[in-house]
């Protein structure tokens, strides 16, 4: 690739820019693997308290199998409690966090 | 034990032998009176006012591995949060757990098991689940398996296969329950399929 003179950096306010972000990042549940529950049960979970299609909810479950973890629900903050509280009775490992995006 | 099967409409059905509901039954004991040393018996406040703004409770996670598996942490990296978040919500969830075992308990006798003399059961305790009784057993076959892991110290995928392949006998011997509740479980979810 060719070299281009770089132009000089504009000026942007940047903390303020970072405070907006942070509001408007929503919040996320993440179900964590477990060693014990049955995957079987865990995709059922999904089916019937996400309301998620068996696809879906297959590979979520997947994804919590094979990567540790999965987003499974995006929201507002007091939405996304009420998930992890659900998860925490069906015994599914969860917490929220603001999104990483 | 005849394993769960699929009834007209949403009913699902199985078969156990009095020393398994026997066996299901103490371990739900177990649970509950564990919860109940933590969080005292559950609340039924008549007022729905005051049920509704509860009485809150310990914001510190709670040091047994079975408790702390079963009321885990809402948040991983904000402990002033899940401090929060536990005061408010814990009882709650251990109200729901209690409930949880009392309806699988209740199922079980139902179906001819005799809780204060299991030798006076039916020979065949015959259970019939409809929908909210199917949830109950769900989360509470889930409690069950999650505190016996939790005190056999699996945590990972290979705690769990070393577990499975112990040579120690007092190991085995809660291995197998645990391997049976999961078959249980599994005949379950496979039933509402």
């Amino acid at each position: 690739m060719g070299r281009v003179s770089s132009p000089a950096p504009i000026e942007v306010d940047q903390p303020e820019t970072d405070e907006v972000t942070e509001l408007d990042r929503p919040w996320v549940t993440i179900v964590w693997n477990d060693p014990v529950n049955l995957m079987s049960y865990v995709a059922y979970v999904f089916k019937s308290y996400f309301g998620y299609a068996d696809e879906k909810a297959h590979e979520l479950m997947m994804k919590v199998h094979n990567d540790g973890r999965a987003v499974v629900a995006t929201g507002p903050r007091e939405e996304m409690e009420r998930h992890v509280q659900a998860m925490h009775e069906y015994g599914l490992w969860a917490t929220l966090q603001r999104s990483d995006a | 034990m005849k394993a769960f099967e699929r009834r007209k409409r949403d009913r699902v059905r199985a078969e156990f032998e009095p020393a398994e509901a026997a066996l299901l039954t103490n371990l739900l004991g177990q649970v509950v009176e564990l919860l109940r040393d933590r969080n005292g018996p559950e609340e039924s406040s008549p007022d729905p006012l005051f049920g509704q703004l509860g009485t809150t409770g310990s914001s510190i996670p709670p040091d047994d591995p079975v408790l702390k598996r079963l009321l885990p942490d809402a948040y991983r990296d904000d402990d002033e949060a899940a401090a929060d978040f536990r005061r408010f919500t814990e009882r709650s969830l251990s109200t729901v757990k209690v409930e949880n075992a009392q309806a699988v308990v209740a199922s079980l006798v139902a179906g001819g098991f005799d809780v204060d003399d299991p030798d006076q059961s039916e020979a065949t305790v015959e259970v019939e689940l409809g929908e909210r009784a199917v949830q109950a057993w769900l989360r509470s076959l889930t409690d069950v398996r999650l505190a016996l892991a939790a005190r056999l110290g699996i945590e990972s995928e290979e705690d769990a296969e070393s577990a499975e392949e112990s040579d120690d006998e007092a190991v085995s011997v809660v291995i197998d329950i645990y391997d049976w509740l999961g078959f249980v479980q599994e005949s379950l979810v496979q039933a509402l399929d």
